[in-house]
């Protein structure tokens, strides 16, 4: 079993449209099987409302499944004894950087989780300077967030997940708030602790970039899992990602345009150097 | 203009007083509450501006930071100063129509302006060399005794960090939100009270959204880090006091002792 496995996952939710009227049953998610193994760096997609960060709580105990298990690290999210260490193990940061930094300063904000899961004081400042290191936010540790870049801010909140020393980190579109420049510290951040520490990542973004270095991608659509497959599987698939209302990296949009006019090359390129190459070669 | 209130923002920095004991800092500053209603003339003012100068220049703020903070209470100080000086009985110095201005009133205004100003600048001494976390830890251990009567110390205490942290990003927020609605005709300034009060509603409103938003979003990132609240928790920065902290309150002492010495001795 994998670090994070769904099993026909299934969350309802209550719609109160108008006041005295019986609430309206919804699906945002709709039986989803899900198996993540240890290490690997997972991509998320969807279109707006398509159940994208509801599933991403439930991988961190903040919701429970209607119908169906969701185990991370073997513990059954439902279990009410397990919460604290299903999220201690997989850690969880979200799209706004302003509302998760609950610190005043820098390194008491990522000390804020190994305080409440009792680790002990001296541990946690190795932790902390651990985490920030691994995050290139060291210099910064007496700084007040309030003061730092978007950028930054997210890469606190990254530490501050790391120094609960998760198996598993869970992004909700960390970088939908960031410029391009914050965008490549907060992936570069992301891509060194899935590398180096082994830490699995998944990543929940609107950013085709991002998904392409990816081990595997997911595709939602109205609260189900509608395609899988790594990267290059996924967008050699132009039309059906289409359908589901997602933009397809320029490039692929360019060399899936050059196929259907009868130019030989592969479907599915990611980058301008592989198109480059692909039609040097075709000739 | 919003952004000059200082009360509540941390200044880093490394001087001693940063390095206090929160403890220390929260007692220092109620024991100097205190001496600015137990003092009571103007030589007794000038050892408390005094006292206050003296650790104003250890904690190393800029002074134009803290004087910066003043300026959101004038209207407050004025106030309460207008309605001292004219409603204190005694030695009429000049009167217009049913207003007698008296010296009394006159020298009991200057006193709580003084007090006042004093008191602020005290206060916000505390916040900016010291970070809410820290102050929220101090009162936790202050209060912890309270415990026992079922007072929620931990909750409170973490309640107004959340508060003080918050603050500086709601305050940025209104700024842009009137900016956004001036650049789109609105006016804050002109119109008598009720008028300048319905102008702000269209202010008010998006701010409190966001400001639930913010809420609901903070508990939520809360609870992803294993928060639940006080039990089990332990500290990164546990506080124990140290020789310096020692000091302090020997001067503390000193000081207070001085205050009481001097309203007994009526001077
Ligand atoms: N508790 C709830 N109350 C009301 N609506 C809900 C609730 N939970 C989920 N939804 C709805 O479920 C759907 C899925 O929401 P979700 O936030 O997971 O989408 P998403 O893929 O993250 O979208 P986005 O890209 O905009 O972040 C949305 O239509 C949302 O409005
Ligand atoms: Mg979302």
């Amino acid at each position: 079993m994998g670090i994070i496995k769904a099993a026909k996952v299934v969350f309802d939710y209550l719609k109160y449209s108008e006041e005295g009227q019986e609430p309206e049953v919804n699906r945002a998610i709709d039986g989803v099987d899900l198996d993540i193994a240890e290490g690997q760096f997972i991509a998320i997609l969807g279109h707006n409302g398509s159940g994208k960060s509801t599933l991403a709580k439930h991988m961190n105990a903040l919701l429970v499944p209607t119908e169906g298990t969701l185990w991370v690290d073997s513990l059954d999210t439902a279990e009410d004894d397990d919460v604290w260490k299903i999220r201690q193990k997989a850690g969880m940061v979200f799209q706004n950087p302003d509302n998760q930094i609950i610190g005043t300063v820098v390194e008491e904000d990522v000390g804020f989780g190994p305080e409440n899961i009792g680790v002990p004081t001296d541990e946690i400042w190795q932790r902390v300077e651990d985490a920030l290191t691994k995050t290139g936010m060291i210099s910064y540790r007496k700084h007040s967030p309030n003061k730092l870049s978007g950028g930054q801010k997210q890469r606190v909140a990254i530490a501050g997940v790391v120094a609960m020393k998760p198996k598993c980190i869970i992004l909700d579109e960390p970088t939908a708030m960031l410029d391009p420049n914050g965008r490549k510290e907060v992936l570069a951040a992301v891509r060194e602790l899935n590398e180096k520490e082994g830490v699995t990542v998944i990543l929940i973004t609107h950013y085709m970039e991002e998904v392409i270095l990816a081990d595997k991608v997911y595709v939602m659509d109205s609260g189900r899992i509608v395609m899988q497959g790594t990267p290059r599987e996924i967008f050699s698939q132009v039309d059906t990602l289409k359908k589901y209302r997602l933009d397809v990296p320029q490039v692929t949009l360019l060399a899936d345009e050059l196929k259907k006019a009868g130019v030989d090359i592969p479907s599915g390129i990611l980058t301008i150097e592989e198109l480059v190459n692909a039609l040097c070669q075709s000739n | 203009m919003l952004r000059d209130i200082t009360i509540g923002q941390y200044y880093p920095a490394k001087s001693v007083l940063h390095r206090l004991d929160p403890r220390v800092k929260f007692v220092g500053t109620l024991v100097y509450i205190i001496s600015l209603f137990i003092f009571n003339s103007w030589i007794g003012y000038l050892i408390s501006a005094l006292f206050l100068a003296v650790m104003v220049k250890i904690s190393t703020v800029p002074l134009k930071f803290i004087v910066k903070g003043l300026k959101a209470i004038v209207v407050l100080l004025l106030i309460s100063m207008f309605f001292n000086a004219i409603f204190t009985p005694g030695h009429v110095v000049f009167q217009v129509w049913i207003i007698k201005i008296t010296e009394e009133g006159l020298i009991l205004a200057a006193k709580i302006g003084i007090r006042l100003i004093l008191l602020i600048i005290g206060a916000s001494l505390m916040t900016l060399t010291t970070t809410p976390n820290q102050l929220t830890d101090g009162l936790e251990r202050l209060m912890k005794p309270l415990n026992k009567i079922h007072v929620p110390v931990h909750e409170i205490a973490m309640l107004m960090s959340i508060a003080l942290r918050f603050i500086p990003i709601l305050m940025e927020e209104t700024d842009k939100i009137m900016k956004a609605q001036i650049a789109r005709g609105a006016d804050f300034e002109s119109g008598n009270l009720i008028r300048k009060v319905k102008n702000m509603v269209p202010l008010l409103v998006p701010l409190f959204i966001s400001a639930f938003r913010r809420a609901n979003d903070l508990a939520m990132a809360m609870e992803a880090r294993c928060y639940h609240g006080g039990d089990g928790r332990t500290q990164m920065k546990p506080l124990i006091y140290k020789k310096r902290d020692a000091a302090a309150y020997a001067v503390l002492a000193l000081y207070l002792a001085i205050a009481i010495a001097m309203r007994v001795i009526g001077i």
